[in-house]
């Protein structure tokens, strides 16, 4: 099922991803209230949510051109040495710049 | 001041203004963030009504770059519904943290206390409720905080998005992977992690080759999700 961006469209997606962000603050509390979350449900949500984002990114570098593959590399380097996410994406950003430059 | 655990469940206008001020000193980082996603935003062809709008009403960084991934003429809404699902499912983790100390409260106070909880004010009011005190106050006034300048910084960034005409020159369109991948890297690192993010990245690039479009995004999350139940992590019993 696909929306069209234009007009009202775009509002409608943010709304859906509004309710459906809203339902995970409150539902951890609400689940309490009847069962305690066990160490299984932990474990799959915890490895999910940074799986989702490996998940997008593998594409991003495996099919995107040289300049888009040095920026991951260059962020992911310096977040490792430096851990400081604003300076890892800057220096990212810089090298995809430059390398597109050439 | 000593206070019983109770009492720590408090919260007041001044425990809130406390909270609020004690977050003001990483908003200068959280104005940039937002002013990335702004600029990623309207280069991935949101108005600066939607870019806004998603800042004030999702309020959850990763998930909303994600959505600028699948974001086009056509949006798959229930691929975008997943994905943010499976990425800001990490608040039913922080909800059953807190919840020894929310259910004190009346529910009206529980639940609009945890709209405005993200991981930084979340684990800044753990730190403060493990030492006994009163930390509702980090919770909603922090969180208040966060979310003013998140929004300020987003509208900064669509601001100057639209004055760019070519932002691919500028290596801008990649603002969204590399805020993701700092996010991947800046977790949790260990080899339980490394095979778990192995297997999603695998999983998600035969599905972004094989299957239908954008279906790798809920594949790579769920083999993830399911490496992370079948590896236990240490000290994991208790």
């Amino acid at each position: 099922m696909t929306i069209e961006a234009a007009g009202m469209g775009a509002l409608l997606v943010v709304a859906v991803m509004a309710v459906i962000t809203l339902a995970t603050r409150w539902g951890g509390v609400y689940l309490m209230a009847f069962v305690p979350l066990g160490p299984r449900t932990r474990r799959f949500i915890q490895a999910m949510s940074g799986s989702v984002l490996v998940a997008l990114l593998a594409p991003m570098a495996v099919d995107g051109d040289m300049g888009a593959r040095l920026a991951l590399l260059t962020t992911g380097v310096a977040m490792l040495v430096f851990k400081r996410p604003l300076l890892a994406i800057a220096a990212g950003i810089l090298v995809a710049a430059m390398a597109r430059l050439v | 001041m000593a206070r019983t655990h109770t009492e720590q469940h408090h919260l007041d206008a001044s425990l809130t203004w406390a909270g609020f001020r004690q977050l003001v000193p990483i908003s200068a980082f959280v104005t940039a963030f937002g002013a990335a996603f702004g600029l990623a935003a309207t280069q991935a062809g949101l108005g600066d009504v939607a870019t806004i709008a998603m800042s004030a009403l999702v309020f959850a960084g990763a998930s909303q770059f994600a959505a600028l991934d699948l974001w086009g003429a056509q949006i798959p809404l229930a691929t975008v519904a997943l994905t943010v699902f499976a990425i800001n499912a990490r608040h039913l983790l922080m909800g059953a943290t807190l919840y020894p100390w929310l259910r004190h409260l009346p529910a009206a106070k529980r639940y609009g206390i945890m709209v405005v909880a993200t991981d930084a004010n979340w684990a800044m009011s753990m730190q403060v409720f493990n030492r006994g005190r009163p930390g509702f106050g980090v919770l909603f006034g922090g969180g208040l905080a966060l979310w003013l300048f998140w929004v300020i910084g987003t509208a900064i960034g669509a601001y100057f998005g639209n004055a760019i005409s070519d932002p691919r020159r500028f290596g801008f369109d990649m603002i969204m992977g590399c805020f993701l991948l700092s996010m991947v890297v800046g977790g949790e690192k260990n080899p339980r992690m490394l095979m778990i993010w192995v297997a999603a990245a695998f999983s998600s690039l035969l599905a972004y080759w094989y299957l239908p479009e954008n279906s790798h995004v809920v594949v790579g999350a769920l083999t993830g999700g399911a490496i992370g139940i079948l590896l236990k992590e240490p000290g994991d019993d208790h």
